[in-house]
């Protein structure tokens, strides 16, 4: 644990970084010394973003391009940065999501393409990258912020819940296969939180500032969590929601 | 030294404090609590202690990036399309989003104040006091006791100062730019409104002159200097249910001493005195078409809620007009468009140009309504 809080020569991936979770995380890692590369779809937000955080903390920042949706521009992407990091890479978080609409996925085929796309096979093309660079070298951590929606799917998200779901599975794999190389998975499933993500969005509730959201995935992963509910009081709730049978579950309105 | 920071319209006082003060950097003007942010600086143009040296915070402001309501973002300056920038200065929102500025800042050696304090006995000494020594000082206040008549009318403490060089702070002292936090107090809830009665503010305003006896040279952390009341969380319950409205007036200096007068004569008749009196001397206006600084003196006043004070206001307001004074926007909550268009002679011409940068009329708020400057009936396009 001590070891993750002492970030000096050291260096973490953030993938997703205009999103305000990730721009509180950033925050995080900077004030222990950590070395930024923030990636995020160019333009005036990274900017701004990382000059944000380089002047707050005094921290070493390097805004990286990152389309997440072109796949074709990962490869190149990951060898830029591998050959930023040289050897001081501790780790990548991935905070990049979409939510989508729903009701127009069910007809738009693009749609439901942006919000699976994004959500599961964008993060497995960039996490399988950064796992083949940790696993030889027998350190680091992988983290990444799936939701609350991936534990059981519902009417009004189940796209993005599906994919959510998707990227749970793949980091409990990943979590298996990389234990043996001593390489820490994290995931993390944050419930309902005030961002651009949401703003504006009705039924919300127990709603989490993304500040306090970013000082608990930050714990999470100083502790070495497997899985961590954000704010913690999800997993109760989860729990009881997922005991509810389908034959149920199926009639209400969710 | 100069310097200048670039950040968004929600960066507030406290975040530019946090960051840049332990770099040696001060904000160039600051208000009584430091919980505003940027924009709202700019919107309201607002001043400090030290408006007599430095001007409002819109003369710091070099560069604003504005989104106007027709979706164009826009980059002004005072060499740069001034019209808009000196409408959207003290332009209370009304121009468009203020989305970034470009703000000089000062250096300044240490994060403490060397601070001397004077007792004067009316309004009379206390005036003549500021204009003969106020150049020496960056920073100048002046506390009144609201309730003192006849010939105590105005008295008051005067509490100015400078930053303190690194040489005047005693060797021992470490970390000069960053003062170990202030210890933060709240209040739990609601006072019942009687708390503060004319009694209470009598027996507060009287313990307060008397624990301010002349001093010089004391050394105070900026924190307690600028912003005592932050220290205190929650402060506006001590009003209980009912709240308080602030009155601040400014009067040119030919007027400022009969304005002033009969402000806190008709208060006190009214037996509706102020908690907080707080006077100071304005140094020469900038061009803000709707700024409210001007040069002379300012008197800003927090009032306990009552049902007989927006008429008593009202009233005043007229004399305020009749003394050549005028209103601050950023507290005034009961002035109409009569009042206002005679304190704000440019009004007509912030409505030309708004015409222009919003033709359909998209931006409005209360205040604009009230005082006129937004058509009335500009609240049906929602």
């Amino acid at each position: 644990m001590s070891a993750f809080l002492e970030g000096k020569g050291r260096s973490v991936l953030i993938l997703g970084a205009t999103s305000s979770v990730a721009r509180a995380l950033a925050a995080e890692f900077a004030a222990c010394g950590y070395e930024l590369f923030l990636a995020a779809r160019p333009g005036e937000d990274l900017d701004a973003v990382a000059a944000d955080v380089a002047l707050r903390k005094r921290a070493r920042v390097h805004a990286c391009p990152l389309d997440a949706l072109d796949f074709d521009s990962h490869d190149a992407f990951w060898n830029g940065i591998v050959e930023r990091v040289g050897e001081s890479l501790a780790g990548v978080v991935l905070c990049f999501g979409y939510l989508g609409d729903q009701a127009k996925g069910q007809q738009d085929p693009d749609e439901a393409r942006r919000i699976v796309d994004t959500n599961f096979t964008a993060a497995v093309s960039l996490l399988n990258r950064a796992a083949n660079y940790l696993e030889p070298r027998k350190r680091g951590f992988v983290c990444a912020l799936s939701s609350v929606a991936g534990d059981r799917g519902r009417q009004s998200n189940y796209l993005y819940g599906a994919a959510k779901a998707g990227l749970s599975a793949y980091l409990q794999g990943l979590r298996n296969r990389l234990f043996k190389a001593g390489v820490k998975v994290t995931t993390i499933k944050p419930g309902f939180m005030d961002t651009r993500m949401t703003f504006g969005k009705p039924g919300l509730f127990l709603v989490a500032a993304p500040e306090k959201a970013a000082r608990q995935v930050f714990r999470a992963l100083a502790a070495g969590k497997d899985v961590a509910y954000v704010p913690g009081f999800w997993w109760p709730i989860m729990s009881v929601i997922r005991c509810v049978p389908e034959f149920v579950f199926k009639r209400l309105k969710l | 030294m100069a310097g200048e920071v670039e950040c968004e319209a929600g960066v507030s006082i406290e975040d530019l404090l946090r960051v840049l003060l332990p770099r040696g950097w001060f904000p160039p003007v600051t208000p009584g609590t430091k919980y505003v942010t940027v924009g709202g600086a700019i919107a309201n143009d607002i001043h400090g202690k030290n408006h007599h040296r430095d001007g409002a915070f819109g003369a710091a402001v070099r560069e604003l990036r504005l989104l106007t309501p027709a979706g164009e973002t826009l980059i002004c300056g005072p060499d740069r399309e001034p019209d808009v920038f000196w409408a959207t200065v003290g332009g209370v929102g009304l121009t468009g989003f203020i989305l970034s500025a470009r703000v000089r800042m000062l250096k300044v050696e240490s994060a403490w104040l060397k601070v001397d304090y004077l007792r004067l006995k009316n309004l009379g000494e206390l005036m003549r006091e500021l204009e003969r020594s106020d150049a020496g000082y960056r920073y100048s206040v002046a506390w009144i006791d609201g309730l003192a008549r006849g010939a105590s009318l105005g008295r008051g403490v005067l509490m100015r100062g400078n930053h303190a060089l690194a040489s005047e702070l005693p060797a021992r002292m470490s970390n000069i730019l960053w003062p170990a936090a202030r210890g933060r107090h709240n209040v739990p809830f609601d006072f019942p409104s009687f708390a503060l009665n004319p009694l209470s503010i009598k027996a507060f305003n009287a313990l307060y002159y008397a624990l301010h006896p002349d001093k010089q040279g004391q050394l105070v952390d900026y924190d307690s200097y600028f912003y005592p009341l932050d220290g205190l969380e929650n402060w506006n319950r001590l009003y209980g249910r009912g709240g308080f409205t602030q009155y601040q007036v400014a009067f040119p200096n030919e007027t400022s001493e009969r304005g002033l007068t009969e402000v806190l004569e008709r208060l006190a008749a009214g037996g509706r005195p102020s908690f907080l009196a707080v006077l100071k001397r304005f140094g020469p206006a900038n061009p803000g078409w709707l700024s409210f600084p001007r040069e002379g003196y300012t008197l800003a006043l927090d009032l306990p809620m009552r049902e007989s004070l927006p008429k008593l206001l009202r009233d005043l307001d007229d004399r305020v007009v009749a003394h050549g004074g005028r209103l601050y926007t950023a507290k005034d909550a009961l002035a109409g468009a009569d009042a206002f268009r005679a304190m704000y002679p440019q009004v007509e011409r912030f409505r030309e140009l708004r015409k222009r940068l919003d033709p359909r009329g998209v931006l409005s708020s209360s205040l604009a309504r009230r005082v006129g400057l937004v058509p009335r009936g500009g609240e049906a396009l929602r």
